[in-house]
């Protein structure tokens, strides 16, 4: 962002007024913010330490204070709160996890294939493979819910390649333990079986996503990637062509030329989709309100679902509002944590300016990443 | 290789219309199949006729018009102050804006009905549409844009003797159209498809919105039939205002992503 222009000298008295004029016209987007967002949270806050029943205004002087016992029930009660909380986040870990290196993954190679300056019709295929991201999530869902249901599209075109595919929505089986089962006799070794970590075993936390949640996740890749590709082609444009001829030059082959050249210089682009990603996946909340609720066997509860449903259906607020903020936790730690592992390192910058030595001067120049802001 | 690619991510939506001009029988024993053996429009008869899918449609409109009419006003407003105007609190508001950014939507589902309640909002129109009327998102885009615009068009109007408000509403703002259209289609977007923010602020049927309703169209009878022609047909007609938004302003939204980027 350009810093904003000074006045200049002699303007001042013009410019009077002007302050009276900016709290003015930022007023109802403070006030708006403020009361909705900012005051919501703080009460939200105040929730998760107290023992509020839903009932009258959680800030009438009946209501107590109870310090973290919301947040230890959840994390350390070793009741069904905890091992509901133990699931959904296993839910969610496996949900990330695989969501957004797919997500990535795939983005970045629609935007390749759509970028190559000479093909045809790039407009229709942005289109296509954008259309997913503007439609609802609900609607999404519902498409999914007939696609993925027992005797639907989904199962009819693997039956051609021979494959028996599952009842995914009803089907709580974790994909890995499938796996697992059919290469032997499906049972976890004890020291898997009987240590865990809140609530429930290791062998369950290994399970992997439900059949029903790897349909979600199906899902969440599909309607992602569109939006992620159009950061990439955007990112692609700015890294121009010129050092990839260059790379040509030294005889490097196409991939040899994407992976040294290229996607060096898409980092930030990188940060941005994994970050966007990361924060998007923990968050997962409509299409399981839409699709599953939960079920089956609880295989689809993710945190978020899980707040909403403690609090709204179970009127237990404080935990809700507990787990609203662990999950908030959670994702600041993970963002950190990508900035970090994502932090720009001497040596890949080394690492492109060995291309950058053999070609001339000429060539360097323009292509310097540009920095990009999200 | 591309086309292939192309077809995945189409035919789901090919199939999702042909199937809700089938019959409920032959939508479960032929689902993939393009053509209906034979046309039938009684999902959409039932959907329009006995069902509250109007009252639905009526109510995401209304929301979506104030909201979208809201924010293009406040967003651009606030943009322009925090973009041109000197005043003390400033940076504060702007680090406030940013601050807010970044809070997670699906923490925010307990707050919003806490505070709705207590205001005695909750369960009404104001509710629904209050809280969506701005977004920070939209205030960063605005400021971004005006900042952009050299300072010197507006001097000659300040010299003329117009206030702020004046030069920003007859010279600065009709010069934003392309940042407005973006905003626009950005909360239009946005409040056609928001569906957590209505569940936590109403509850009574008469302020059911689509997404709301579509929804437990679809998780309430997922193990009595399929009905999957009026659960397809309901999420197709959901998807055609977004859809005819995005066919006319295809250009715009898809360089308004990139353009999210580049900043």
């Amino acid at each position: 962002m350009s810093a904003p222009t000074r006045p200049r000298a002699g303007s001042s008295a013009i410019r009077r007024g002007e302050g009276l004029a900016g709290w003015i016209f930022t007023a109802p987007v403070i006030i708006i913010l403020g009361v909705f967002l900012l005051i919501p949270v703080l009460m939200a806050l105040w929730v998760s330490f107290s023992d509020w029943n839903g009932r009258g205004s959680p800030l009438s002087p009946r209501v107590g204070f109870v310090g973290l016992e919301n947040y230890a029930a959840v994390t350390t009660g070793g009741g069904l709160t905890e091992r509901n909380f133990g699931i959904a986040l296993r839910n969610n870990a496996w949900y990330v996890f695989l969501v957004v290196p797919l997500q990535t993954i795939l983005s970045l190679f629609l935007a390749v294939l759509v970028s190559r300056a000479i093909l045809r019709g790039r407009g229709f295929f942005r289109t296509a493979f954008y259309f997913p991201s503007v439609t609802s999530s609900v609607a999404i869902t519902v498409l999914w819910l007939f696609l993925f249901n027992k005797d639907g599209v989904v199962n009819e075109v693997l039956s051609w390649i021979g494959i028996n595919g599952p009842n995914w929505f009803r089907d709580p089986r974790g994909i890995v333990h499938i796996a697992l089962g059919n290469v032997g006799p499906l049972a976890g070794p004890d020291f898997l079986v009987q240590n865990g970590f809140l609530g429930i075993s290791w062998w369950e936390w290994l399970a992997g996503p439900s059949v029903a949640m790897t349909a979600f996740i199906l899902m969440a890749v599909f309607t992602t990637s569109g939006t992620f590709m159009l950061l990439f082609i955007a990112a692609l444009v700015n890294v121009g062509v010129e050092l990839g001829e260059a790379g040509m030059m030294d005889g490097a082959n196409g991939w040899q030329r994407f992976w040294h050249i290229t996607f060096p210089q898409l980092r930030p682009t990188l940060f941005t989709v994994l970050t966007l990603g990361l924060i998007g996946c923990w968050q997962v909340f409509d299409q399981i309100y839409t699709g599953t609720q939960g079920g089956p066997a609880k295989t689809t509860v993710t945190p978020a679902f899980l707040s909403y449903q403690s609090a709204f259906l179970n009127q237990d607020w404080g935990q809700g509002a507990a787990i609203a903020f662990i999950l908030f936790l959670i994702i600041i730690v993970f963002a950190l944590f990508q900035r970090w592992v994502l932090r720009d390192r001497p040596v890949s910058k080394r690492r492109a300016r060995q291309y950058q030595v053999k070609s001339t001067s000429r060539v360097a120049a323009p292509v310097l990443v540009k920095g990009s802001k999200p | 290789m591309l086309s292939v690619l192309a077809l995945i991510y189409i035919y789901p939506f090919l199939v999702q219309v042909a199937t809700s001009f089938k019959s409920d029988a032959e939508a479960t024993a032929d689902p993939i199949s393009l053509i209906p053996q034979t046309w039938t429009l009684a999902a959409y008869e039932l959907l329009f006729t006995r069902s509250d899918f109007p009252l639905w449609s009526m109510n995401s409109a209304i929301v979506t018009i104030f909201v979208t009419l809201g924010r293009v006003f406040f967003v651009s407003l606030a943009g322009y102050a925090l973009a041109r105007l000197q005043f003390r609190g400033r940076a504060l508001i702007f680090a406030l804006v940013v601050g807010v950014m970044a809070v997670p939507g699906v923490v925010l589902l307990i707050p919003k009905f806490l505070v709705l309640n207590q205001l005695g909002l909750y369960d009404s129109y104001a509710g629904m549409i209050l809280p969506l009327l701005v977004d920070a998102a939209g205030v960063f885009i605005m400021k971004n844009f005006f900042e952009s615009i050299p300072v010197s068009i507006e001097e000659q109007a300040r010299i003329d003797g117009a206030g702020p408000f004046r030069v920003f509403w007859s010279v600065v703002l009709p010069m934003a159209r392309p940042a407005l259209i973006t905003i626009i289609i950005l909360s239009f977007q946005g409040s056609w498809n928001e569906l957590n923010h209505f569940i936590v602020s109403t509850q009574s049927p008469e302020l059911t919105t689509l997404t709301k309703g579509v929804a437990s169209l679809a998780s309430g009878q997922l193990s009595q039939g399929n009905q999957f022609p009026i659960k397809l047909a309901a999420a197709a007609i959901m998807t055609i205002p977004v859809a005819v938004m995005f066919l006319v302003f295809q250009k715009r939204i898809l360089n308004t992503a990139e353009g999210a980027l580049k900043g």
